[in-house]
């Protein structure tokens, strides 16, 4: 104890206090543990800090609006600064969202910052997860992580969701009755779940309340213990890397968290903050002045989601019309129904790809070395081809302003969309296949035979020859070190007998592994060197 | 002393009484101009035009309209008839350079208008002469002076759903579609109304009062002066500009310093 005494004193303040926590809460073994962690270096790898720093901006800027926000839907007339609203009767949460924007000090810069973070927090989510996807990150062991991060997708665009309703402005209520008439198109149960979630019929006085209750305390709860949980599956898997020299499925090449990432990190947190800022100052988002508070009989032309949930509206868009069947008393509306169904299983589908991968390549190896996308050809085509149709869904959300701003009939537009909604993705699979293929060709023949230097040697008989340089190591790392899958065949079990679950297992195998472009491999490459040797050897002698 | 200091400011020897003069002489001359111009501006109403207005109107319409709407504008297969359409019809059609059409297409399209304003007034006053139809409204009918709460109210209520609720536009079926009013002058807004021109349904006076009307273009006039306070507006187009601006301009800016942040330092 005495030592302990006086290593503090001679430390100064900072040992000292180091020293106390050490000995309460054993902060150094803590550090230890995580400030050696280590980060590889790559831009791709910051997508998901973007996404969280987005997050603890809306924390920040979201507080500071429930200090003036009042959720009630009692009917108040509007005495506030903004003129063309004056007089006019509204809600008690439209009024205290005006007051926010144009009576609170500041107010308007900070809900146009929670606005656009909400907006980039989504998308930068939105691109972490196409990144993991395509470089094959979600694969063993961090299939569950995947799934981790898929529920914090679904809970982002529920607290977009919820947030973008609480204003209760003439957009937010456009976009609550469009919710309200999927809920009352699901059977059975439709009316009943509506009437439970307005308090009677559609709009009520109890929505936005109940709205605020989910934005500002359920809904982040849940998206904060899922990024804790995502966050600490990280630590515990290691993070993964690009192949390059000395780099396995066995360790990380990188940068340790201290004091490399953590000043890295802190930078990036406040540059992501100073982009949100600059442009929450600079450009106007959602200007509910302009709708005026929410009333039933009017709607907007134009009238869209936000980003996030426009796939979803697409779907509606783009479901064919005259779909509704009548059993007995009961209509079943197919126009709203089918969407809904395709949105849920489109859902699905990316939630389980890990485990359906897995199962096809039967691959129970850990896998820490992440995949170009080339080079794991069909997973790419899967990919691309489900971008395809989210980005034609998407679209389909903006079917009227796209017809407006390029002179279109919206009509057509409709049925282009409707056609490319099932169209586009085939051709964006066998194109990005078949890209992925010739690249991986030419990685092989770059292996093989070297860089072109575009140098152009004659010899002495008159023949030309390019000179190829070979590849340094990392480069040739890059282009060899991937794991090549051979398709499968359905193998009978030890009762000796061929099961559906071997025989599609051994189909899916070939689909995915049919066409493939196997990697140099190490006698291919040095029989390459041979020959090259032997051709410049003749060279330099010709030359000389 | 005061009496003279008095009687010697109203001298006319004096210079004060001079300036007081020419001022009393000026009030008069200029309220007499002004009353005189009133009353010239009232005789050019539309509604009383002169014979040799209508006649050049005629001579304007021949030339430039004839071939579509037919010599005695009785319409044809290509065009519809402009007996009993009014004068605010042709005012509208003709300075918003929507008329002459350039193309036949789903919607005639504005463009730079091709006559000067004594030309449309002279055929405005031409289609006026061969049937009663509405009247080109005055300035005061279209000043913004009007309820400006209750404009929005009406707006949101009767334009939106086509126009969209900031006034951005929208789009119609089969390639027409309601244009932004965000450049539109009051006294087009309030033509418009009257005479419902292409898609647009006619809002009457017994429809909207020419007061609703006034509260309404008092509105837009004052959402057309007032740029939005929040910044740039992205054209008011609502969820669809703020997306691709959040993905293309912040994400990707974004990106760019990722990109940086994870260079190798040389």
């Amino acid at each position: 104890m005495s030592n302990a005494t006086n290593t503090a004193k001679k430390g100064g303040f900072l040992a000292g206090t180091a020293n106390y926590l050490d000995e309460r809460v054993g902060v150094a073994g803590i550090l230890k543990e995580f400030g050696r962690k280590i980060f590889p270096d790559h831009w791709s790898f910051m997508l998901g800090e973007v996404a969280l720093y987005s997050f603890l901006v809306l924390l920040l800027s979201g507080t500071f609006l429930t200090f003036f926000f009042q959720p009630a839907m009692t009917d108040v007339i509007y005495d506030g600064v903004y003129g063309p609203l004056k007089g006019a009767e509204m809600s008690i949460a439209y009024k205290s969202a005006l007051d926010i924007s144009f009576e609170v000090r500041g107010g308007l810069l900070m809900r146009e910052l929670h606005h656009w973070a909400a907006l980039l927090f989504v998308a930068a989510a939105g691109l972490h997860m196409m990144r993991v996807f395509f470089t094959g990150a979600f694969r063993k062991p961090r299939e569950i992580n995947w799934v981790v991060g898929f529920a914090l997708f679904v809970l982002s665009m529920a607290g977009g969701f919820t947030g973008y309703s609480l204003p209760d402005d003439l957009l937010s209520g456009n976009g609550l009755r469009i919710i309200d008439g999927m809920i009352k198109g699901l059977p059975v149960v439709g009316a009943y779940v509506s009437s439970m979630l307005f308090g009677g019929e559609f709009p009520g006085h109890q929505i936005v309340a109940r709205l605020y209750g989910l934005h500002i305390l359920l809904i982040p709860a849940f998206i904060l213990i899922f990024i804790v949980i995502h966050l600490f599956m990280v630590v515990i898997h290691k993070h993964t890397h690009y192949s390059g020299p000395g780099r396995r499925d066995d360790n990380v090449v990188g940068y340790p968290l201290m004091p490399v990432y953590v000043a890295k990190a802190g930078g990036f947190f406040f540059l992501v903050f100073g982009v949100l800022m600059l442009v929450a100052a600079t450009v106007t988002i959602n200007p509910i002045w302009l709708y005026g508070g929410y009333d039933p009989s009017p709607v907007s032309a134009g009238t869209q989601p936000d980003w996030y949930i426009g796939w979803a509206d697409g779907a509606l868009r783009l479901a064919p019309s005259h779909l509704e069947v009548t059993t007995g008393n009961y209509t079943w509306s197919w126009n709203i129904l089918l969407p809904m169904i395709v949105l849920i299983l489109l859902l699905v589908l990316v939630a389980a790809y890990p485990f359906f991968e897995a199962w096809v390549t039967g691959d129970k190896r850990e896998h820490h070395v992440l995949d170009r996308p080339r080079n794991a050809p069909t997973r790419t085509a899967i990919g691309a081809a489900g971008m395809t149709f989210y980005a034609v869904l998407w679209a389909g959300a903006s079917t009227d302003l796209i017809a407006t701003h390029f002179l279109l009939s919206l009509n057509n537009v409709l049925t282009a969309m409707q056609i490319s909604l099932i169209v586009l993705p085939i051709i964006a699979f066998f194109v990005t296949k078949r890209v992925c293929l010739s690249l991986q060709l030419k990685d092989r023949e770059t292996v093989l035979h070297g860089r072109e230097t575009g140098r152009i040697v004659r010899l002495p008989h008159g023949e030309y020859l390019e000179i190829h340089a070979p590849l340094d190591e990392h480069e040739m790392y890059k282009l060899v070190d991937f794991i090549d899958h051979r398709p499968d065949v359905a193998r009978p079990n030890s009762q000796g007998k061929i099961t559906v679950s071997a025989r599609a297992r051994a189909a899916w195998s070939r689909f995915f592994f049919e066409d493939r472009v196997t990697p140099v491999t190490a006698t291919e490459l040095a029989a390459a060197h041979h020959e090259h040797e032997a051709l410049e050897g003749s060279e330099t002698k010709a030359l000389h | 002393m005061a009496s003279l200091n008095r009687k010697s400011m109203f001298s006319r020897r004096r210079p004060f009484a001079a300036a007081l003069v020419i001022a009393a002489g000026l009030l008069v001359t200029g309220g007499g101009y002004a009353a005189a111009t009133t009353a010239v501006k009232a005789q050019q109403d539309p509604t009383v035009a002169s014979q040799s207005q209508i006649d050049l109107g005629h001579k304007l319409f021949l030339a430039n309209c004839a071939s579509c709407h037919g010599k005695n504008a009785e319409g044809t297969k290509n065009a519809p008839t402009l007996i009993g359409v009014g004068a605010a019809s042709v005012d509208f059609q003709v300075s918003s350079g929507r008329m002459p059409a350039q193309a036949s297409g789903p919607q005639v399209q504005v463009k730079e208008a091709v006559f000067n304003d004594k030309e449309i007034a002279a055929m405005a006053a031409y289609v006026a002469s061969l049937a009663p139809g509405p009247a080109i409204p005055t300035d005061a009918m279209v000043a913004n002076n009007g309820d400006l709460t209750r404009g929005g109210q009406l707006f949101r209520t009767n334009c939106a759903m086509c126009h969209n609720a900031a006034g951005a536009g929208g789009a119609l079926t089969q390639g027409k579609y309601a244009p932004a009013l965000t450049e539109t002058g009051a006294r087009e807004m309030y033509e418009a109304m009257l005479t419902g021109p292409q898609n647009m349904p006619v809002f009457n006076d017994a429809n909207l009062s020419p007061k609703d009307k006034k509260d309404i273009i008092t509105y837009l006039v004052y959402l057309q002066q007032h740029p939005s306070v929040g910044g740039l507006s992205l054209d008011n187009l609502g969820p669809v500009a703020e997306g691709l601006f959040v993905w293309i301009a912040v994400l990707g800016g974004i990106i760019a310093i990722t990109v940086w942040l994870g260079a190798k330092s040389n």
